[in-house]
């Protein structure tokens, strides 16, 4: 299967943003998208294969997040962010150690070997 | 009730002293709720409120008066005990009942001498100022201290275990230390001949000149050094500066002075009620005479002082009825035991000896006339044997068919008393006197960890030499509970590092999923397992980590092979074997770091760091670095960073060996070598020690037969001095023996554990690991050998195999799908230099640093 997020609306507008050969299984690498910077994780293999999150940790103020270690900490997927390695929910971009720290999320999908994401 | 009613009807208990035992008497009054009936004072001639002298050595190492104080600054106000600092007792009125001070007086209904003992400074001529210090208080210290400012060199009178630890004291504040000692031996109370023996020998293997036999006739003017100290047989030994340490004296004067009854060897003699001869007085401690006898440790005071506080509250009190001087100490790195009749003077005693003449250790065992108890026990060099022989004999547990294995070097499968063995009557800790019994009813009462147990039941919290006994009888405990104490490395997998190193070795295994999948839980790891697994298989296998299958599981200074800074840029570290560099290397550098206008620095390990480079920058610098013949420096991986080395032979004029070269062929060898933690290494070209390589997790110093092998120091945080390990070894010998004691660390090391903390917890010490990897005790050798020959094999330059793989590449872009930088990385400039801008938090992510 190919469809990432099979929940979103069908009148969705999708921008493809890089190949899906960019991408790097089991880690991460970072888009520029319409001045901002996303991070991409790729997991194949998986029911989701692609997770898109701001590339901004807000604990150091430095844009690494695409860099982090992905992981899984009681059944959450997470990314650890490399200055301090706190952990972001891949899902909800949610800071599993500080609730005051969230990461935006972007939805994604892979399409025709291309990485897309859902405009807002 | 009123306060100060209650106030006028409490009788009034003065204490006088406030040193260890002291202060334990008051703690053990408090404690008994004796506030409630006695009105406290505490008299102490010091102005510091009551430290512990046993580690009162640490005072020069880092400890200030304040972390060797024995309770909070507030504890005596807070219980509403009125101390007196710095006002000395100086008169006892026995018929108006009072103590008298320069301040006046003050009336007691029941007094307690605690005054100490001071130390025994015998009439020399000539002995005065500088050539007449002591070692008793904080004080006295601050005395060496000072005269130790302008000195080179130190002499230690007295060599029982104040005068070495004082010794260690002026080791450490950087003299040239001496000890010289009036009786033919070292230790003469706690030791034998050959217990003297090994430890001179280990002490003077140190660095610290041992005199035996010496009788010091008068002290004059020096001609090399300020004082000189004439012997008896006409020898003479120069000196700048002369601690006394032969012995102490019960500091009796008060009791004498108001006529108390005082032993002829000095001490208010006592009853076992620790009463005086004076119903009023009591006494406690080194000021005390019990059966003719002073008890110059701190645990019988502490049973002294526990007896009292239960007799004065009306507690049915135990009678004190002698002490165990028993003894178990670090001397000058110098591990030391003493058990019991340690001489075999009790008639009819046998003696098991056994002697390590090659690395200075000696072991004895004193049993009874029939073999069946043990009397006494002498140890000098290795003090893992301790606990057990003091359970044996404190608790008269029946000896095994073949005694001496008790003694023997553990590799040979000594039979080790287990926790389970000890009676609930079995003395754990005799500081504090906390039994077996003790210890399990706190764990029974909820103390689910070391820690609470130690609080509840204050055990291992006197002079700590029980710790790994109380840890041990823990242990046991809770697994008898059916409490499993968990030592999984994560969420992912119930092993620990080392079993997972067993099973990735024995079975062959490569990749993080195939050991997830046969050992492990989930798919996906964490950045605990991840990251110690990659390590496991580097330093098995020693792939390129680069690997697709490896790339996920690297910390993210490993996956891009560089050290990420707080901004997110990188800092550059090419290798500089041995800190040797050609000006042509050298100005390739330069113009690298030029042309990516990088902040240049040279650290502590001889390499040059070049930081502010962004992700997608670090394959183009790297590619200039590697066309010039650098390879990569390893700064962000748990690997080996830098061999270190002085000049040596070549150029300097004290040097004896070529240490440039031994430092080149060492870096060269274990460049690459990845560890559960980095690997420091440094080369020394003669006994001054240039290179510092006793601060190294492996240092080499060199001697005008080879070279002398140093393991497991530290520099940073927890600085540990490296243990000489071997000598004069040929360079051949130096190379096999580094291969063992590293591939034994990989094997057997925790995750992220250094060389240092390893090797502390390490059971049966440096003794062990020499029988390991000299005496090869578990016939390893060749295996260890041969597994660092296959890494040395397979290395290969990680930057010079990434760059020459497209694939590989991909993940060094800032943005896949953009050719610009980072725009929010922004540089300031600085000293001439550029350094980022916004000012972000600190953060110590950098390991290059020393």
């Amino acid at each position: 299967m190919n469809l990432s997020n099979t929940a979103v609306a069908s009148e969705t507008r999708w921008q493809a943003v890089c190949q899906a050969s960019d991408l790097v299984a089991d880690s991460g690498v970072v888009v520029w998208h319409a001045g901002e910077q996303v991070a991409l994780f790729y997991l194949p293999g998986r029911d989701r294969q692609v997770y898109a999150l701001e590339n901004r940790d807000p604990r150091s103020g430095a844009n690494i997040i695409g860099r982090g270690l992905v992981a899984s900490l009681q059944g959450e997927l997470v990314v650890a962010a490399p200055l301090y390695k706190q952990h972001f929910c891949l899902h909800d971009g949610r800071c599993l150690e500080d609730p005051t720290q969230a990461l935006r999320v972007w939805t994604v999908r892979l399409r025709g070997g291309e990485v897309e994401l859902a405009r807002s | 009730m009123q306060a100060t009613a209650n106030e006028a009807q409490r009788a009034r208990l003065v204490i006088v002293g406030n040193g260890m035992v002291g202060h334990h008497c008051v703690e053990q009054l408090i404690e008994r709720g004796a506030l409630a009936r006695f009105e406290l004072h505490v008299f102490a001639e010091e102005r510091q409120r009551a430290y512990d002298r046993v580690h009162l050595s640490e005072y020069f190492t880092g400890s200030c008066a304040e972390t060797l104080a024995l309770c909070d600054r507030d504890y005596y106000a807070s219980n509403g005990v009125h101390l007196h600092l710095g006002e000395a007792v100086l008169d006892i009125d026995r018929e108006r009942q009072e103590v008298i001070t320069a301040e006046g007086r003050l009336g007691y209904d029941q007094l307690i001498l605690a005054t100490g003992s001071y130390p025994f400074v015998p009439p020399i001529e000539g002995s005065s100022g500088n050539a007449r210090l002591v070692y008793r208080t904080l004080e006295d210290l601050d005395a060496i201290r000072a005269a130790a400012g302008s000195a080179r060199r130190g002499v230690v009178v007295g060599g029982g275990l104040l005068g070495l630890e004082a010794a260690n004291a002026l080791k450490s504040l950087g003299l040239q230390a001496h000890v010289v000692e009036f009786a033919p031996r070292l230790m003469p109370v706690q030791l034998d001949g050959e217990g003297g023996a090994a430890l001179k020998a280990r002490i003077e293997a140190l660095g610290v000149g041992v005199h035996l036999a010496r009788a010091t006739q008068s002290i004059s003017a020096g001609e090399h050094y300020r004082y000189r100290m004439n012997f008896d047989g006409g020898e003479h030994l120069e000196t700048d500066l002369i601690v006394f340490s032969a012995g102490i004296r019960p500091q009796d004067a008060l009791g004498r002075a108001c006529g108390l009854e005082i032993a002829p060897r000095g001490g208010v003699v006592i009853d076992s009620q620790c009463r005086s001869s004076d119903p009023r007085i009591f006494a406690i401690g080194e000021c005390a005479s019990w059966n003719g006898s002073v008890f110059g440790l701190v645990a019988p005071g502490y049973a002294m002082a526990r007896n009292l506080a239960a007799l004065v509250m009306g507690e049915s009190a135990g009678e004190f009825s002698g002490a165990d001087m028993s003894t178990k100490l670090k001397l000058l790195g110098v591990d030391v035991g003493s058990i019991g009749d340690a001489q075999g003077v009790t008639p009819g005693a046998r003696s098991y000896r056994f002697i390590d003449e090659a690395s200075a250790s000696y072991r004895r065992l004193v049993v009874d006339a029939n073999g069946k108890r043990v009397l006494g026990a002498v140890l000098v060099g290795d003090n893992s044997y301790y606990d057990t022989l003091l359970q044996y004999a404190q608790n008269g547990i029946k000896l095994p068919a073949d005694p001496a294995a008790l003694i023997l070097p553990q590799g040979s499968g000594a039979p080790a008393l287990g926790a389970d063995a000890l009676p609930d009557s079995a003395t754990i800790c005799s500081c504090h006197n906390v039994s077996k019994g003790a210890v399990c009813a706190a764990i029974d009462g909820g103390c689910s960890d070391l820690a609470s147990v130690k609080s509840c039941t204050r055990a291992a919290s006197g002079c700590g030499g029980c710790a790994a006994l109380l840890k041990q009888v823990f242990e046991h405990e809770l697994t008898a509970r059916g409490v499993t104490v968990d030592k999984s490395l994560c969420e992912h997998f119930a092993y620990t590092r080392q079993e997972l190193y067993g099973l990735v070795r024995v079975e062959g295994i490569r990749t993080f999923s195939e050991l997830l999948e046969r050992h492990g839980k989930g798919h996906v790891g964490c950045a605990i397992c991840k990251p110690a697994v990659g390590n496991i298989l580097a330093s098995c296998w020693n792939q390129p980590i680069m690997d697709p299958a490896l790339v996920p599981l690297q910390d993210t200074n490993d996956t891009f092979m560089a050290n990420m800074q707080k901004n997110g840029s990188y800092s550059v570290v090419p290798r500089i074997p041995g800190g040797e560099i050609t000006p042509e290397k050298l100005i390739v550098i330069g113009q690298v770091a030029k042309k990516y206008d990088l902040y240049t620095k040279i650290t502590g390990g001889q390499r040059i760091d070049l930081f502010g480079a962004q992700l997608h920058e670090l394959p183009l610098i790297w590619g200039e670095l590697i066309a010039a013949g650098f390879e990569t420096g390893h700064a962000y991986g748990k690997s080996t960073r830098t061999v270190k080395s002085c000049v040596g032979s070549t150029w300097c004029r004290y040097g004896v060996q070529d240490s440039v070269a031994m430092a080149l062929r060492l870096e060269d060898r274990y460049k690459g070598l990845r560890a559960p933690h980095k690997l420091k290494f440094a080369v020394s070209g003669c006994t001054r020690e240039c290179a510092e390589a006793q601060s190294k997790d492996i240092g080499v110093i060199a001697t005008d037969k080879g070279w002398n092998l140093y393991v497991c120091g530290n520099g940073g945080m927890r600085p540990r001095h490296a243990e000489l390990f071997a000598t004069d070894l040929d360079d051949e010998t130096l190379v096999r023996l580094i291969d063992r004691v590293l591939m034994f660390y990989i094997r057997t090391a925790d995750k992220l554990q250094r060389t240092s903390v390893w090797r502390e917890g390490l059971e049966g010490g440096l003794d062990y690991l020499k029988q390991v990897v000299i005496d090869d005790s578990l016939g390893l050798a060749r295996e260890l050998e041969t597994q660092m020959q296959q890494v040395v094999d397979r290395y290969e330059c990680e930057w010079a195999n990434a760059l020459g793989d497209p694939e590989k590449l991909k993940r060094f872009r800032t943005f896949v799908n953009d050719q610009r930088a980072d725009p929010d990385v922004h540089f300031v400039r600085e000293r001439g230099q550029r350094r980022p801008a916004a000012p972000l938090q600190l953060i110590p992510t950098h390991e290059e640093t020393m």
